[in-house]
């Protein structure tokens, strides 16, 4: 039977970037994860103007897709065919207190169209679509912590159903503390030098791969 | 007003996180939109707020916003019009 396998993966937390495990970029002197971001995307150069004007959260999962889109898998796959699920915990939580302190004051009463278009996480998932052209399923959950089990089971029933022939899963949180991303593609080709199986077991131990 | 079209100018580039670009790179003649500097309809209404919060003037007419948000240049010419 046909089936999904992890064909490569993406870590960012402590300053870091890793790619299959391996690092890729590090700032560790950056002041906040706002200094790392800005860094780490003029590293990899994707010449992307728009990334300057997402939100926080947004540029952590935007720049983890960057690189982990870079050999380009998604180009094998018809658009609607590749689809998007991704967790975390904190929702947009950070860029809704930030469009709250705007429409606070009756005196000083200014929102911000541009801060307000953020306060979803599932925008997230719009700019990677936007980006590479997905048009497949999408959907962004919350859980307490990092749900493999659920990640897990919602990309493969997608995937059985017929609904997606490849597909980018995993968490991206951000805090007021902290900050971690970690996502990865998986599709259905047999030829790869990694191929991972799709299941909950192998996905907690590449989310806890790198700490 | 070439003082206000400077100002503008650095207004914009924070207001619209233009990463990268400095007030020398804006033509105030350059199209804010389309192939100018390639906004978009959200950058749009922070301009709209932008001239509100900065400058006190509301646009009461939307349709008025096409020729008013053309240039850097259309803009100031609009905001020492409506200045007070």
């Amino acid at each position: 039977m046909e089936q999904l396998t992890i064909k490569t993966y993406c870590h960012i937390k402590n300053n870091r970037i890793c790619i299959n495990g391996e690092l890729a970029f590090e700032y560790p002197e950056a002041s906040s994860m706002h200094d790392f971001l800005k860094k780490a995307f003029k590293h990899f150069k994707p010449g992307y103007a728009k990334f300057y004007k997402m939100d926080d959260i947004s540029k952590l999962g935007f720049l983890a897709s960057e690189v982990l889109l870079q050999d380009k898998p998604y180009l094998a796959y018809q658009p609607e065919d590749t689809g998007i699920v991704i967790s975390n915990s904190q929702s947009t939580l950070l860029t809704d207190a930030e469009f709250q302190a705007s429409i606070q004051d009756d005196t000083n009463f200014y929102p911000s169209p541009s801060v307000f278009v953020y306060t979803l996480p599932n925008i997230m998932i719009g700019e990677i679509s936007i980006r590479h052209g997905f048009r497949g399923e999408n959907a962004f959950y919350i859980f307490e912590n990092f749900n493999a089990n659920f990640i897990a089971d919602y990309i493969n029933q997608l995937f059985l159903s017929h609904k997606l022939k490849a597909c980018i899963g995993g968490w991206v949180d951000q805090s007021s503390e902290n900050y971690e991303a970690f996502i990865y593609w998986a599709d259905n080709k047999k030829d790869a030098p990694l191929a991972i199986e799709h299941t909950a077991k192998e996905i907690e131990r590449l989310y806890n791969l790198i700490r | 007003m070439e003082e206000l079209i400077q100002k503008l100018k650095v207004q914009i580039i924070e207001q619209l996180n233009l990463e990268d670009m400095e007030p020398d790179d804006i033509d105030e003649t350059d199209p804010l939109f389309g192939n100018g500097l390639g906004l978009d309809s959200i950058d749009a209404l922070e301009l709209i707020v932008l001239l509100e919060k900065e400058y006190g003037i509301k646009i009461e007419n939307p349709k008025d916003g096409q020729k008013i948000f053309y240039s850097i240049k259309s803009m100031a010419e609009f905001i020492k019009s409506h200045q007070k």
